[in-house]
């Protein structure tokens, strides 16, 4: 008697199980559709199946946002190279780029996804990614605090409860340091006003290298190099592994670790199919020079908000263009240099 | 017609079995019902019901996946000294190493699976219906290498045992050059999963050339601990027919095994505290706190102890002929090289990540449940092929012909 149940409540169980496995599939199958699980690579498309594809996706954009937007896939423009020049001794560290950046490009509000790293470094050691503290002005700056054990490793330091906490989840101070850039609060809410004294800043989005790893490891070619030498994702073909995050010396790339939240007044519907257009969970993205406005001429986002002046943008294959004349006269510094990845952001002392 | 007998006579052996069997399968149902349940959430929530992130963007699911590819690998290079040794039950020994590389394989692969974003689109993986990235991504490499040395190994173990089966002689000029390709192809398997790591400049902690050797070394270890429990469990209930003396000579073998993986990992340690670079963080974080947040070293200070002791006990003539002390050195160097090779390997690899952040990362619930799943399933493929297979293999299960077969390759 006693096994009879036992094992009737297994077979429904494992009936159970096996229905709610396959249901999430057959979900994803007629919702996706077979078109989008059949296609070919994005470079193998021809015009018209790449047409298909944009349309198929700007319908999907009309049911999730109420708007369709457009999708374009402008291709890049003959005898162009883009290169990128940050001021280090401009940067206040407002990370008002980081906020243009989330907007223009359709970044995941919740949970809150930065293509932008502003990172605050001590003046007395310089760049030492060991003493770089990315949530300064929030409660997450634990890296100040415990700055005196730095490099001797064996810390005893109590972190408090809200430390933790933030440890475990990163993301869950995202929303904080928003609130600090559009109005400093004190330094007891946690909040403060940028510079600080004796600290600078260095904005760091992936470097657009002219050899990247990323793309070196992507086991199905989901990541690639474009002939303006912007690095994009096909954020249809990712299958979400991972293994160029861990190839990226610049930390440049976030996954969508749950379905990206976006609210469709915040949608930004101008967008590019290798850059803005709005993405699904379970694959990568990252900075690609805001390439539905620079290939058609605009500045990056990023560019035009910065309200010192220190972002620089252009064409490095032009003699006359301000990048190549900054890479001519000023003291130029690139991040890991030594390990030869060759990026085309060019940090610079003004 | 002999094929769908050989099925069945399969199933038959597989509902046939002691209390003890039926408690296990149950155990392991129970896992794997579990397992599904949380990957169903994974598959409805996304990873973020992991504890990854993007600062540690892999955890305990390629922790695993590398352990058990050294796994697949050493069951199988027990071939060469079963040979040189001339153990008995030679042929035993190889089908049983080739088995547990099937199920290890098997594991891997589905560890990989549910470290995906996007399950749904492995078959980009695949070459020319997807775009593998030949030949610059290891990753699809280990790909490739890992199908192809599961493809071998399963061809070997069904024609072993269907012609055991049959009860006819196999064919030694179809299978030798298979076994013996499947030497290599175990070891390229875990050289390209090492070099997966290897290859990455950005992370200092893996891009140790050291990494490859110190992998084959562990590994040598770990897989030959499960098969010297499995000989002996199978010796009571199957009547294998393994000496003692062989059992010894294994852990002799894995005895410098060990020293070998010790001495290359102590050659790594010294190299990070003696030259003292920025790159020496990592090491700490694998060995004691840093910035007093703290994880693996919990676990990577028992494991390194382990292991040592495990080096000893086999080192030592009188311990590892001792079937307590034997049996006790291979759970203890099972758990020093899961450490090692899990988590004490992909931790410290991402932590601090490249711009110097630190966030630790220990595994959620739903990693551990799906993660003893996917065990499960290894363990249960593992048990029923085993089960089936050593019956057949001795010759209580015949369809025709003799018994008296010559047991050597
Ligand atoms: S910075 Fe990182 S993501 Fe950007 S191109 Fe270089 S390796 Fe790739
Ligand atoms: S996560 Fe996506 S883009 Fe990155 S390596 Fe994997 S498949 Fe390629």
């Amino acid at each position: 008697m006693k096994k009879e149940i036992t094992r009737r409540d297994f077979l429904k169980k494992s009936a159970g199980v096996a229905a709610t496995l396959c249901l999430p599939a057959w979900a994803a199958c007629t919702q996706d559709n077979v078109e989008a699980f059949l296609r070919e690579h994005f470079l193998e498309l021809s015009p018209q199946q790449l047409t298909k594809v944009l349309r198929r996706l700007e319908k999907e954009n009309l049911k999730r946002f109420g708007k369709a937007g457009t999708i374009d896939a402008t291709p890049a423009m003959k005898g162009v190279v883009f290169g990128y020049g940050l001021d280090i001794s401009r940067c206040i560290g407002c990370r008002r780029c980081v906020h243009a950046c989330v907007k223009e490009n359709n970044q995941s509000r919740k949970p809150a996804i930065q293509w932008i790293n502003v990172i605050e470094f001590n003046k007395e050691s310089g760049i030492d990614f060991g003493e770089a503290d990315p949530y300064y002005c929030s409660p997450g700056s634990i890296h100040n605090k415990a700055a005196g054990e730095k490099g001797s490793g064996s810390s005893t330091q109590e972190l408090s409860k809200e430390q933790k906490a933030i440890l475990q989840n990163p993301e869950s101070q995202y929303p904080l340091y928003q609130i600090n850039a559009e109005k400093p609060k004190t330094e007891a809410a946690g909040g403060c006003k940028v510079p600080r004294a004796d600290h600078f800043y260095v904005p760091v989005a992936c470097q657009q290298c002219k050899d990247p790893p990323c793309v070196k490891v992507c086991p199905v070619k989901a990541t690639w190099m474009e002939p303006d030498g912007i690095v994009v994702i096909d954020y249809d073909w990712c299958i979400g592994c991972r293994y160029c995050m861990a190839a990226c010396p610049y930390g440049a790339r976030r996954f969508n670790w749950s379905e990206p939240e976006l609210a469709a007044e915040e949608f930004n519907p101008d967008t590019h199919y290798l850059g803005n257009r709005p993405r699904r969970r379970g694959v990568v993205e990252k900075c690609t020079f805001c390439i539905q406005r620079t290939r058609k001429g605009l500045y990056p986002a990023c560019v035009e908000i910065c309200p010192v002046g220190a972002r620089k943008f252009g064409n490095l294959l032009d003699p006359e263009s301000e990048i190549r004349y900054i890479m001519k006269h000023k003291r130029v510094l690139i991040l890991k240099n030594e390990l030869a990845t060759h990026p085309k952001f060019f940090y610079f002392y003004g | 017609m002999h094929f769908m007998s050989f099925v069945k006579t399969s199933f038959k052996l597989w509902f046939s079995g002691g209390r003890y069997y039926w408690a296990w399968i149950v155990f392991l149902g129970l896992l794997i019902v579990s397992g599904a349940f949380a990957y169903r959430d994974q598959l409805a929530d996304g990873l973020i019901v992991t504890n990854m992130r993007d600062p540690i963007s892999w955890g305990f699911y390629i922790g695993n996946f590398t352990f058990l590819v050294g796994v697949a690998a050493a069951a199988v290079i027990l071939v060469i000294p079963a040979y040189i040794y001339h153990w008995e039950p030679i042929k035993e020994v190889v089908l049983l190493g080739e088995l547990l590389a099937i199920s290890a394989i098997v594991m891997c692969f589905l560890f990989v699976t549910v470290d995906l974003g996007r399950p749904d689109r492995v078959l980009h993986l695949i070459p020319l219906i997807g775009s593998p990235n030949f030949p610059s991504s290891l990753l699809a490499w280990d790909v490739l290498v890992l199908n192809l040395y599961f493809i071998l190994n399963f061809f070997i173990v069904s024609y072993l045992l269907y012609n055991a089966f049959l009860g006819r002689e196999y064919n030694k000029a179809v299978l030798l050059p298979l076994v013996l390709l499947s030497i290599p192809a175990a070891v390229s398997i875990h050289t390209v999963t090492a070099f997966l790591y290897n290859g990455l400049p950005a992370r200092p902690f893996w891009n140790a050339s050291i990494l490859a050797p110190r992998f084959l070394a562990s590994a040598f270890c770990s897989g030959p601990a499960i098969l010297l429990i499995l000989f002996q469990i199978l010796r009571k209930t199957n009547g294998l027919k393994i000496k003692d003396a062989a059992l010894s000579k294994i852990a002799e073998l894995m005895a410098y095994a060990m020293f070998i993986n010790l001495f290359l990992f102590g050659a790594e340690i010294f190299k990070e505290y003696y030259s003292n670079t920025e790159h020496l963080v990592y090491t700490k974080v694998l060995f004691v706190s840093v910035l007093g947040k703290t994880s693996v070293h919990y676990f990577m200070w028992p494991a390194l102890i382990c292991s040592f002791l495990a080096f000893l006990l086999f080192l030592i003539p009188k311990t590892r002929r001792n079937i307590y002390t034997m049996n006790a050195g291979c759970l203890m160097i099972f758990f020093g090289v899961y450490t090692e090779k899990g988590l004490g390997l992909v931790i410290p690899g991402l932590t601090p990540d490249t711009l110097g952040e630190i966030y630790m990362y220990a595994p959620s619930l739903t990693e551990y449940r799906v993660a003893a799943g996917v065990f499960a399933v290894g363990f249960l493929i593992f048990t029923l092929m085993v089960k089936a297979a050593i019956s057949i293999s001795l010759g209580e299960t015949v369809m025709l012909g003799d018994q008296s077969r010559d047991s050597r390759i």
